[in-house]
């Protein structure tokens, strides 16, 4: 950043917080203050909660908002939307998207989600099967999407739709942004093997989305998914964690507290210490040479590591607490959680079993290594120029 | 344990990197391509005195070594740099026991007058030394050495054996641990005095030799101790900076085992198609990436923490474990990919699947280094 941006910046923010004192303004009206200065998204153009300057200034807006007591929180509580709905909409929406969707999603008040994995299309996400028909100036929705985070607090869902079977599987997809509260939209709860349901699966019959809320063209809801999910890799990657925080804290904890002297047992405590290092150590290293931008395929070694070592770390967990590790304090309620709290061991264990399955399986975050990274070449591929409704499935 | 970030470090390539980087590569690849590496491991010497002149002219020699002493003044960010480019081609030769052991031991141990006698020699070239610590297969403590120093009055008797020295018939001068009344000395013992024995042992990685060397009633003057009483503490900062650097070396030889196996992925067909197309390969590959690039992480960091003791006794450590496990395992499937053509002794894929096993066991294999880590961060 220039110092003459980091001079504009500050000022701007002084403004905002001349006007809105970070403290004693209700969150809402700050945020809302916060996009029509253009301090939401710095990097949007101005109208649209941005100033026109690089996705490298947003940090030092935010932490310059915590450290006066401000408040960040709507980027967590509406991380689908501030973090991926929002790219969507400036790379792909139209201005009267822009106009309708960009502030209330800033400020809280429209929670949003995002609806592309299917009980069919998991890994391979273009093979998905939810039909969009025309009918008039609406289209028809019909089918299942499945794994999606906040859906029941949603009002906004961000939408991948199959509008054409007769056209190879990537060429026949239209994106659309759907409201929630439409009849025929029905969300459950999934529960997962923690009992809990953090995820729902949605279902859709005869939802009817006005043509207006299509995003881009018919037919180029691949290149609008893309861009959603390099949005997701900046959102999910980036951070440098402080060493040995997180699970490897726990588990040298449940060891302290096991007081065992088992020396097969602490050499490999001190071997998983090594590779969390090792991967903590690499994301730092990845961080500064890529600078703050979006990241290349080589994010992908930082998802697989750490989900492996998840893995690895929560089951050794068990491991230590011996018996105790059967037990399952509390036992198993079928809930909606109401905070991600993984502190128990037990659940950890459980919990992190998909973490090499969610945003990408690790089998497609090697292959995206292997090909992208490395240049080996691809599989042969059956389905790539097959009519949609041609490629077998089941 | 360490607690919050440590020692924030820059990984940045600077010029002086690139440049010695550069350097590097284009004269190793010239010079001392894999075609000599393989002359040079089955010679009776096990490298040449004509490429290491070259090797010293170039400053490699001294580059780590201050510029009072004839030296480039750099540090071991710039030497790991070197090691790093040689790992990649298995350089042969006393490399890292002279211009890496010996030299931090004489830097870290020795007083003013023994680095201004020693330390130019080495940096020019002229003397190529070794270190002789260790006495048993799984002695990397080095708790009580057997060997001893006994004062006669006028300087010191060595009594002892030492059966693995790096170098050890190409050295010109050895530093050998021995025990004190009190704590270990290390001591500068010349390759030509009386009662010292070398005999070259046949070793698993041809490319770096090693000797078994016997003290019998070697008699020293007063100055061949190296510094005085600190000499344990001097050995343990040696053997971390041989530790970080032979880390860097090992990124090295990774590096080229996975790109040795990428390209041989993609241009080797086997039921019509390049096998790098099969996951099982492609996968396998990845992984690769993923070592590689963990093990540069920890080695990166060790060299850049050198002089913050607390640090560097976890950061040496832990590029110790991570790199030998990365490169092992790297190599050895680097002649999996391969297939046949990798267990043959044409292929190249053996040179490093030796060094990659022998680095791993000089100066303590990875349970050793996490016992080392484990109690400097307290576990």
């Amino acid at each position: 950043m220039t110092d003459t941006d980091y001079r504009r910046i500050d000022d701007v923010v002084d403004e905002l917080f001349d006007q809105h004192p970070p403290q004693s303004t209700e969150p809402e009206e700050f945020w809302g203050a916060q996009y029509d200065l253009g301090l939401a998204w710095v990097w949007h153009e101005e109208g649209f909660g941005g100033l026109g300057l690089s996705r490298k200034d947003q940090p030092h807006i935010n932490w310059r908002i915590e450290e006066a007591g401000g408040s960040t929180e709507n980027r967590l509580g509406n991380l689908l939307g501030i973090s991926m709905g929002a790219g969507v909409l400036v790379t792909h929406g139209t201005n009267a998207q822009k106009q309708r969707w960009l502030r209330p999603m800033f400020t809280n008040q429209e929670i949003w989600c995002q609806m592309f994995s299917e009980p069919g299309a998991g890994s391979d996400l273009a093979g998905l099967s939810m039909r969009a028909e025309p009918d008039g100036d609406e289209w028809v929705i019909n089918g299942q999407k499945v794994w999606t985070t906040l859906a029941h607090l949603s009002k906004w869902g961000m939408l991948v739709t199959r509008t054409d079977p007769e056209s190879p599987k990537h060429r026949g997809l239209t994106y659309f942004v759907v409201d929630m509260e439409t009849d025929g939209v029905d969300v459950r709860p999934l529960y997962q093997i923690t009992g809990e349901a953090e995820f729902s699966e949605v279902f859709f019959n005869d939802v009817r989305i006005p043509d207006e809320n299509r995003i881009d063209l018919v037919g180029s809801g691949w290149r609008v998914s893309l861009t959603t999910l390099m949005n997701e890799r900046v959102a999910i990657g980036g951070n440098t964690v402080p060493r040995g925080s997180g699970r490897i804290a726990e588990a040298v904890e449940v060891w302290k507290r096991s007081g065992s002297v088992d020396p097969l047992l602490r050499d490999e405590l001190i071997h998983l210490w090594t590779e969390v290092e090792a991967a903590r150590l690499t994301s730092a290293r990845a961080n500064e040479l890529a600078g703050a931008g979006v990241p290349g395929p080589e994010g992908s070694i930082g998802k697989l590591a750490w989900a492996n070592l998840n893995k690895k770390i929560t089951s050794f967990t068990l491991d230590v607490l011996g018996l105790e590790g059967t037990l399952y304090p509390g036992g198993y309620e079928l809930t909606r959680p109401t905070s991600f709290d993984t502190s128990m061991p037990q659940k950890a264990f459980l919990r992190t079993r998909a973490n090499s399955i969610e945003g990408g399986t690790s089998e497609i975050m090697m292959n995206i290594l292997g090909e992208r990274v490395l240049g080996l070449p691809g599989e042969p591929r059956v389905d790539k120029e097959l009519p949609w409704k041609d490629v077998p499935r089941g | 344990m360490g607690e919050g970030n440590p020692t924030a470090v820059s990984y940045a390539q600077t010029e002086d990197l690139e440049l010695i980087r550069a350097t590097a590569r284009q004269f190793l690849e010239d010079r001392i391509g894999l075609e000599v590496v393989r002359d040079l491991m089955m010679s009776e010497e096990g490298f040449d005195r004509s490429l290491w002149k070259e090797i010293a002219a170039l400053g490699w020699t001294g580059l780590a070594i201050g510029e009072e002493h004839g030296g480039a003044g750099y540090g071991l960010i710039e030497l790991s740099v070197l090691l790093e480019e040689m790992g990649r081609l298995v350089t042969p030769g006393p490399f890292f026991a002279s211009a890496v052991l010996a030299t931090a031991a004489i830097d870290t141990a020795g007083d003013d007058a023994q680095k201004a006698t020693l330390l130019p020699r080495l940096a020019s070239g002229e003397t190529i030394a070794t270190l002789a610590v260790f006495e048993e297969p799984r002695g990397w403590d080095l708790a009580t050495p057997a060997t001893t120093a006994t004062a006669d009055g006028t300087g010191w008797v060595l009594d002892g054996a030492k059966p693995f020295v790096l170098a050890g018939h190409q050295a010109d001068v050895f530093i050998v641990a021995a025990a004190l009344d009190d704590g270990i000395g290390m001591f500068v013992v010349p390759a030509d005095a009386p009662g010292l024995d070398v005999t070259e042992t046949p070793v698993l990685d041809p490319t770096r030799r090693q000797a078994d060397v016997l003290l019998n009633g070697v008699h020293l003057d007063g100055n061949a101790l190296l510094g005085g009483d600190e000499s344990t503490i001097s050995l343990r900062k040696t053997l971390r900076i041989g530790t970080a650097c032979l880390a860097a070396e090992q990124v090295g030889g990774s590096q080229r085992c996975l790109e040795m196996s990428v390209e041989y992925a993609k241009t080797r067909y086997q039921f019509g198609r390049p096998i790098g197309s099969f996951q099982s390969i492609k996968h396998r590959c990845a992984d690769m990436l993923i070592m590689t690039e963990h093990a540069k992480s920890t080695a990166y960091h060790a060299v850049r923490v050198a002089d913050d003791d607390d640090e560097f006794a976890i950061a040496a450590p832990l590029a110790g474990s991570i790199c030998s496990e990365a490169y092992n395992w790297i190599a050895g499937e680097t002649i999996q990919v391969h297939g046949g053509i990798g267990f043959t002794w044409e292929h190249d894929a053996h040179l490093y699947l030796k060094r990659a096993k022998a680095s791993s066991l000089l100066l303590g294999d990875p349970r050793y280094q996490r016992q080392l880590l484990g109690q400097a961060i307290g576990l």
